[in-house]
């Protein structure tokens, strides 16, 4: 071998050896070997029965149930998460620091408990549950619970990623804007969305995959009615209590699979975004 | 258009970023705005755009009081000092900005906004970037960007702030011409806020000094150098040096030689203002203490020296011998400016 001058701030090689060394080993054995065990389980007796499980038509519901919900709660996670970044990154008003705080609520809250706030308000023992019982209308046990939970427990993804970039980036654009005749919705469209597209789309694509992955708030709100109130990772408990092992798997790695999309998506996203950067530096 | 500012007052958190600041500025007039940091220079350009709002005073813009005016109607154009260029658009979409986001019943076709476009890039003297994104331009692109935007709107008054700060020490002058010269034959009213001094007595037809808040003097750069109103004005402009003194039973009592006591003046103390060319130099023996010693051509040998603990800046005549760094040195003032405490002001010889 020959001599390679090192960075001052370089490691010894054996320590920047024993480093990565154990990253590795700790990603595989915590990320990678229960991913990998996920598949080949569900394919321990052959695709005909892994495929066989996928397509049994409480599997099919709980598939169309998830999409569902995150078909509702993404798109409303995205306007809410773009306004509360709005609110404050651009404006100083009382209250803001609080707001802040909450945004991270649900992600310092168990996902159970939120659910059982859920049932707490609309709940037949509830404090709305007389009334909606009244004028029959379903929350709990119903699509409109499970949209619910899945909302509250998503809801810091976008917000979260857009109040950093927001608060850096200023707001001298929207100002040259403003100076040259552009009302409130065309700063918005034409200068404050294209600044924060990027982030946007990254912080979309995690509130997806949450949204499509939540198992303790939906289950507390869900019923477990099959067929009806099932999402799919609920699915893959029922399956997998009553010893159903290879359908379990086969429908957790349908879902790990829509995941690992979601993040391939993230992350090709990301590669992209930095190559326009670069090719416009 | 002229511009009419009338009491105006604006305070932050108590503290007062304009104070009771009244200016009239002609049609067509190249006025800088000139001011250290937190002298209230920017925002006074923020209120005449519309993008902050006056607690008192008034603003007119060619008679009108914008004061309730949106920034959006106002037809202020703003070159920003980091020029705020959309960073997703192309150059040409930049300048286009303001054709294209107006109502669609004033907004021109899109060929005609193509037009303007190119012909705005020309005046800038930048049509080869049309195509190119903000962050593929140079400095001095930018800000011809950022000039070509602004004057798409066909503004009634042209806003600066700050346009050259970010730009190299060599560019920044041949810009500057460049920009008195746009403005010289668009004849568009341009206010220019800077902290630069030879920038402002440069451009402008007139320089407002801005002092806390409060305009000290507003007035013609030669005027600004040979009769500054206040203190603050001597001292902020032309690289004076400041030296204090006391009147006495009518007698200057001062560390330097060489000046008379102004007439008719009651006792009490002074300030002395001196720019390097009034205070000579001399080597051999005497009060004051070399600092530093920097030649130039022509105008003789620039002496920074220490005198009874002030430091200020004197020359050594050219032909005469220049005194060490580090050693004793005379001098003599050839003239001063001097305000006394009651603020009334004098030239002395």
């Amino acid at each position: 071998m020959t001599a390679r001058p090192r960075a001052a701030t370089a490691d010894p090689p054996w320590l920047a050896g024993l480093l990565i060394g154990a990253a590795l080993a700790v990603a595989g054995v915590v990320l990678v070997l229960p991913l990998a065990a996920v598949f080949t389980e569900s394919l321990r007796r052959g695709w005909e029965v892994a495929w066989e499980a996928i397509i049994e038509p409480d599997a099919v519901s709980a598939m169309q149930l998830t999409l569902l919900v995150a078909a509702i709660a993404v798109p409303v996670n995205t306007l809410g998460g773009i306004a509360a970044a709005w609110a404050i990154a651009r404006c100083d008003f009382p209250g803001r620091r609080l707001l802040v705080t909450l945004i991270e609520l649900p992600f310092s809250v168990s996902p159970v408990i939120s659910g059982l706030v859920y049932v707490l308000l609309f709940g037949a023992q509830g404090y709305f549950g007389p009334w909606l019982a009244a004028h029959d209308i379903q929350i709990l046990f119903a699509l409109p619970g499970l949209v619910l939970a899945t909302i509250f427990v998503t809801f810091p993804f976008v917000a979260r990623t857009l109040i950093p970039l927001m608060q850096e980036q200023g707001q001298a654009e929207e100002e040259a804007a403003l100076t040259l005749g552009a009302n409130t919705w065309q700063i918005l469209w034409h200068v404050t969305l294209p600044k924060i597209r990027w982030a946007l789309l990254a912080g979309i694509l995690l509130c997806n995959a949450r949204a499509m992955g939540e198992f303790g708030a939906v289950a507390v709100v869900s019923g477990h009615i099959r067929g009806q109130t099932n999402t799919m990772p609920l699915h893959v408990e029922i399956l997998y209590n009553e010893y159903m092992f290879v359908g379990a798997f086969a429908v957790a790695s349908l879902l790990a699979l829509l995941g690992l999309i979601t993040l391939g998506a993230k992350t090709a996203l990301e590669i992209l975004s930095r190559s326009r950067m670069g090719s416009h530096a | 258009m002229s511009v009419r500012i009338t009491g105006l007052s604006r305070r932050f958190n108590g503290q007062a970023a304009l104070d009771d600041v009244s200016l009239e500025i002609a049609r067509g007039e190249f006025t800088a705005l000139l001011g250290p940091s937190g002298s209230g220079k920017t925002t006074l350009l923020r209120v005449l755009a519309g993008l902050d709002f006056p607690d008192a005073g008034l603003v007119e813009i060619d008679g009108r009081d914008v004061g309730q005016v949106p920034a959006r109607e106002r037809r202020v154009g703003v070159v920003f000092q980091h020029y705020a260029l959309f960073r997703h658009m192309s150059v040409a979409e930049n300048v286009a900005f303001g054709l294209r986001v107006r109502p669609r019943a004033t907004r021109p076709a899109a060929a005609e906004i193509d037009r303007r476009v190119r012909e705005l890039l020309e005046l800038v003297q930048i049509p080869e970037l049309a195509g190119r994104f903000p962050d593929q331009c140079s400095g001095g692109q930018r800000q011809r960007i950022a000039l070509a935007r602004a004057l798409a709107i066909e503004p009634l008054l042209l806003l600066l702030d700050e346009p050259f700060a970010a730009l190299d020490a060599v560019v920044r002058k041949d810009v500057r011409r460049w920009v008195r010269g746009l403005h010289d034959r668009l004849g568009i009213t341009t206010i220019l806020v800077t902290h630069d001094q030879e920038e402002a007595l440069e451009l402008a037809d007139r320089v407002a000094v801005l002092d806390r808040g409060r305009l000290a003097q507003f007035a013609p750069p030669a005027t600004l150098l040979e009769a500054p109103a206040t203190a603050f004005v001597a001292g902020f402009l032309g690289e004076a040096s400041c030296i204090p003194a006391r009147l006495s039973g009518g007698r200057l009592e001062s560390p330097l030689p060489g000046l008379a006591a102004p007439p008719a003046w009651p006792d009490g103390a002074l300030r002395l203002f001196l720019r390097p060319h009034e205070v000579a130099v001399e080597a051999g023996p005497g009060p004051g203490l070399v600092r530093m010693v920097h030649p130039s051509l022509g105008a003789g040998t620039r002496v920074v020296l220490e005198l009874e603990g002030h430091v200020l800046e004197g020359v050594v005549p050219p032909g005469l011998p220049v005194p060490e760094r580090g050693g004793p040195c005379g001098l003599r003032a050839l003239a001063a400016t001097a305000f006394h405490e009651d603020g009334s002001r004098a030239r002395l010889a």
